[in-house]
């Protein structure tokens, strides 16, 4: 299973962070601390895998941005790969050309995307299309209740309360 | 599919109907057909369902069905040829993932011959791919392959690309190969793989670095063509890589060359070649100086080699080392001035200087060595024997191959590790006969606990395990790892004996003499339960023992408990001395009659009179309830016990009383038994133990004055009533302790009714139901001079009672506990007194 996805900038700055695994808030700022050591100072050619404390951690360098994904020892990580990408691909297909900006602003649509594909350590949705309609459906939602929030009744109403 | 895959890896049991369901699942897909497109990745129809699904087929051993099973050799055998590497990296990662899966798939269905040749030849194409993931997978999957099948010829074809990965920029893919080297050494590449490793160490960097000389130095030793060849290639390990060595390494080393009298010349040669070079790191000086103290003398007639010319080299680099080495060396040096016989003066005069020097050094251990030496060095030639070389050592599985795995945590989960300790040992290098020990099981062999040489009269064996070693250098170093279960320090012993099995008295006396030599311990004289410190890992070569009896460790001694591995522990031993239970409750009135890991026994008691009422508690200290409890006793004629039953079953962390009633009938100094037994997970237990009920329980002190004592005394004429004797064989102690000897032993001493200030007269009343109360009067008349004798008269109207009380005062006298705790018993002095004595005893004489 995988434990835990980081997303790194290439300064070092944690863009998202998601744990399928219990870890103490402590050992979550040591971790990260630890991957960012490693993952970053990695030369280009080399490949995508690496040991750590027992576990394997599979990352995958978007433009500025890393991917860093933990699985089991004994799991398939060129697997893994694929997942970091199809996730990669799914967000580029709902923000329009993704880049880390948009993963800045809209982090929490990043998780929204995020947990439709990953449950429990497991990927959980491999079509990009059901993906992509659920969460359309979650931002029309979203729109609505803005809306009628924003609207003169409610507005009306609230006042007179 | 996930859940599938996580009840399946749970229990296979059930799920046998799914195995042709995932098959056709996995058909589907690879074949592409009516696959909905949004599924589609990049062309390959939903890896991860394809790659979840082979996992699932991977959990159930094998599968029957033949059409089944065609049907998905066929599907393997179409990934297997269809994979290619293609342009777009998504897609060849994704097939990839397939391919690997696959992999996994075949090795597992451990199918035919031919497909794991087409497995192993695909992955021989990747490992040299430039993509370094495929690399990497490459040889993971290689190393994975070594454990499942016998392809080892196959995957040996490769080794030249293996090991041009470790050389590898990528840290991941040089720890991958050298896991594969590792597991796929063997006897005819185990020459080249070494090197290599080696070679590799110098440019490693410092995180694999360990890890390398540890899995070197297993591989050498294992897979070694001949010995010489094994110390080399170590040697050169400590020289590149020192601080990496641990010390582990360098003592198995020790042991082989110990081991193997061809290797020491050559061994002691090399050593002294390491030295000489000008800037040497810590361990190779630890080595070389204790190789070159044992077997210098092996050297002796080569130019370059004499004593005095090694004495230099080790001495040059004395200033440079740490306190430990710095011990080491001086054993080293006191071997080698012992043995170069006829002794030369100056080696002499050069080695006394250090020695002398170092007399007031700041660290303990090494001012102790260094007095103890030169004490020794000038006994001259009848030392020879003590500082001899080391015996050989048992055969033992390796420390490092234990440390090896513990280190392996961080790889991969096969490690190449496992799949050594699963091999046979190849029997490159070969052990020579192990000296001959206590025959405990070697195998399990962990750290070896010091056994307290239990020198107890009371019959308890005087046996000692296999012996200890101690550490030359390092204070009892420490465990290899702190996981491991039983580290195992195989350290050099100090103790050399001559005779392979030297009598227990002998071994005693060298046990006086090895003292000062046993680097860790304070010397200890004669060991004694009591007395043996925790680190008291004294190595004396013990004398093989009848039957191997555990020694039960001294009371205290809880290190020799929690590590002592050894002989297959059927029996619960007591944890401390029975006897000296006994003798103290024999004064005390309670206190612990017995106790053992499993269960405690403890008495209290109460007399009045003739009678006792003695209550045992016993307490079950396990968390397993003590089953079949049976208490009998086993009473003697004088006495009249009757024990309230004793449950059946105690259950756990409990404690259960019952009380025990003594009735005196007469005197006698028998004591009745307790037979006790229990069982406990299936361990029986059974015990024999003597309760306290003996003859000063039924004493009281009885203070009488002169005018009273006198004509009693005069009353009782001679035997039987009177009894008079010399006792010899006692251990001297002053008036006073003896007083105080009676005193506990509710004796009366009546002072001033003699008076000679060296006698001792004493009365007491002993109650038996027979005789009623019966005045006993005793006079110990002592010399000042011979503390080891005296003369005893006891008078008492029955004649039983006068001699059974008489016994009873010479059993006190002689009976000399080796445990401190007791009061000493009074040393009577024996005075060769008879009726017709003069001086200061005249008065008195003349009153009786």
């Amino acid at each position: 299973m995988i434990h835990f996805v980081l997303l790194i900038s290439r300064q070092g700055k944690v863009r998202l962070t998601k744990w399928y695994s219990p870890y103490t808030q402590k050992e979550r700022t040591k971790v990260i601390r630890e991957l960012s050591g490693v993952i970053l100072s990695r030369g280009p050619k080399l490949c995508n895998f690496v040991e750590w404390r027992g576990l394997k951690v599979v990352y995958k360098r978007y433009a500025s941005l890393y991917f860093c994904m933990c699985i089991d020892a004994d799991d398939n990580e060129l697997e893994t790969l694929e997942i970091i990408h199809h996730f990669v691909e799914i967000l580029d297909r709902y923000f329009g050309n993704v880049c880390e900006l948009d993963l800045i602003f809209n982090f929490h649509k990043a998780y929204y995307i995020l947990d439709e594909v990953l449950i429990a350590g497991e990927l959980q949705e491999s079509s990009k299309k059901s993906v992509a309609r659920v969460i359309a459906a979650q931002d029309t939602l979203v729109e609505n209740a803005k809306e009628q929030a924003g609207s003169i009744t409610n507005m009306i109403a609230q006042a007179t309360k | 599919m996930s859940l599938l895959v996580s009840l399946v890896a749970n229990n296979p049991e059930g799920y046998w109907n799914c195995v042709p369901k995932c098959v056709r699942t996995l058909e589907r897909l690879t074949r592409s057909q009516d696959i909905p497109q949004e599924y589609t990745y990049y062309g390959i129809p939903s890896p991860w369902l394809q790659v979840k699904t082979m996992r699932v087929l991977q959990y159930f051993p094998s599968i029957e069905d033949p059409s089944i099973r065609r049907s998905l050799v066929e599907v393997l055998q179409r990934i297997l040829m269809g994979t290619d590497v293609v342009k777009n990296v998504n897609k060849n990662n994704a097939s990839h993932a397939v391919l690997f899966e696959a992999l996994a798939l075949v090795m597992h269905l451990d199918a035919e011959k031919e497909m794991m040749a087409q497995c192993v030849a695909l992955l021989g194409r990747f490992i040299a791919v430039r993509e370094p993931n495929i690399r990497y997978l490459g040889l993971e999957n290689m190393t994975r392959m070594l454990l499942v099948t016998d392809v080892q010829d196959s995957i040996k074809r490769h080794q030249a690309q293996i090991i041009t990965s470790l050389k590898d920029p990528d840290i991941s893919i040089r720890g991958r190969s050298l896991d594969l080297l590792y597991g796929m050494c063997d006897v005819s590449n185990a020459k080249d793989i070494v090197e290599e490793l080696l070679q590799y160490l110098t440019t490693a960097d410092f995180g694999i670095r360990e890890e390398l000389a540890l899995k070197a130095a297993i591989l050498a030793e294992k897979f070694a063509p001949d010995l010489s060849w094994y110390v080399d290639v170590i040697l050169q390990l400590i020289e590149k890589a020192g601080d990496f060595v641990s010390d582990d390494i360098w003592y198995r080393v020790v042991q082989f060359v110990t081991n193997n009298d061809d290797l020491q010349a050559y061994s002691a040669a090399k050593a002294r070649d390491y030295l000489d070079k000008p800037a040497v790191h810590e361990t190779m000086v630890k080595v070389g100086g204790y190789l070159l103290g044992e077997y210098s003398h092996l050297l002796a007639r080569r130019p370059g080699c004499s004593p005095k010319e090694i004495f230099h080299i080790v001495h040059d680099k004395f200033p440079t080392v740490t306190t430990s080495t710095k011990a080491l060396l001086l054993s080293a040096y006191v071997k080698i001035l012992m043995h170069s016989q006829p002794p030369d003066p100056e080696l002499q005069e050069l080695v006394m200087g250090v020695f002398k020097k170092y007399e007031s050094f700041v660290d303990a251990e090494v001012q102790q060595r260094a007095v103890e030496y030169f004490a020794l060095s000038r006994k001259g030639a009848s030392m020879i024997d003590i500082l001899a070389e080391m015996p050989k050592f048992p055969e033992r599985q390796s420390a490092l191959l234990k440390k090896a795995e513990d280190t392996e945590s961080d790889t991969a989960e096969l490690s190449a590790t496992k799949l050594r300790m699963q091999q046979q040992v190849s029997n490159a290098l070969v052990v020579s006969d192990a000296k001959q020990t206590n025959g405990t099981p070697v195998a399990p062999l962990t750290r070896l606990s010091s056994a307290p040489r239990n020198i107890d009269q009371m019959g308890v064996d005087a046996s000692a395990q296999p012996p200890p070693y101690s550490n030359g250098a390092v204070a009892r170093s420490a465990p290899a790892h702190p996981v491991a279960p039983a580290p195992a320090s195989p350290t050099p012993a100090p103790a050399p004996t001559p005779a392979p099995a030297p009598p227990p008295s002998a071994a005693d006396l060298l046990g006086d003499l090895l003292a000062p030599l046993a680097i860790e311990a304070p010397p200890t004289a004669v060991p004694t339960p009591a007395s043996t410190p925790a680190n008291a890992i004294l190595a004396l070569e013990a004398p093989p023992s009848a039957g191997l009896a555990p020694a039960p460790p001294a009371p205290g001694d809880s290190l020799a408990l929690a590590l002592m591995d050894g002989p297959p522990q059927a029996l619960v031993q007591p944890v401390g001395v029975i006897a000296d239970w006994f003798r103290n409750l024999c004064i005390k009135e309670s206190g612990v009659l017995y106790e053992d890991p499993l269960i405690q026994i403890g008495v209290k008691s109460d007399w009045r009179g003739f009678q006792g009422r003695m209550v045992l508690f016993f307490g079950n200290k396990s968390p397993a309830p003590l089953v079949n409890v049976k208490a009998v006793t086993v009473t003697p004629s004088n006495l009249h016990v009757q024990l309230t039953t004793v449950p059946e079953v105690i259950p756990p962390r409990a404690q259960v009383q019952s009380p025990l009633d003594v009735v005196c009938l007469h005197a006698s100094r028998e004591v009745p038994v307790l037979d006790f037994s229990y069982t406990s997970v299936n361990v029986p237990v059974s015990l024999k133990l003597r309760l306290p009920a003996v003859m000063n329980k039924f004493l009281q002190a009885t203070p009488v004055l002169a005018h009273d004592f006198v004509p009693k005394w005069k009353a009782l004429t001679g035997p039987p009533t009177k009894l008079q004797e010399v006792v010899r064989g006692v251990k001297p102690l002053p008036l006073p302790d003896m007083a105080d000897l009676f005193a506990t032993l509710h004796v009366g001493v009546c002072p001033g009714l003699d008076p000679n200030p060296n006698n001792i007269v004493a009365a007491a009343t002993f109650y038996s139901e027979s005789g009623g109360a019966t005045l006993c009067l005793i006079r110990v008349e002592t010399d000042p001079v011979d503390r080891t004798q005296v003369r005893l008269t006891v008078a008492t109207p029955d004649a039983t009672t006068s001699f059974e009380f008489k016994e009873f005062i010479k059993e006190q006298l002689i009976d000399i506990p080796s445990a401190a705790a007791l009061p000493p018993p009074p040393p009577a002095a024996p005075s060769p007194a008879s009726l017709g004595l003069t001086g200061p005893a005249a008065v008195l004489a003349g009153l009786i």
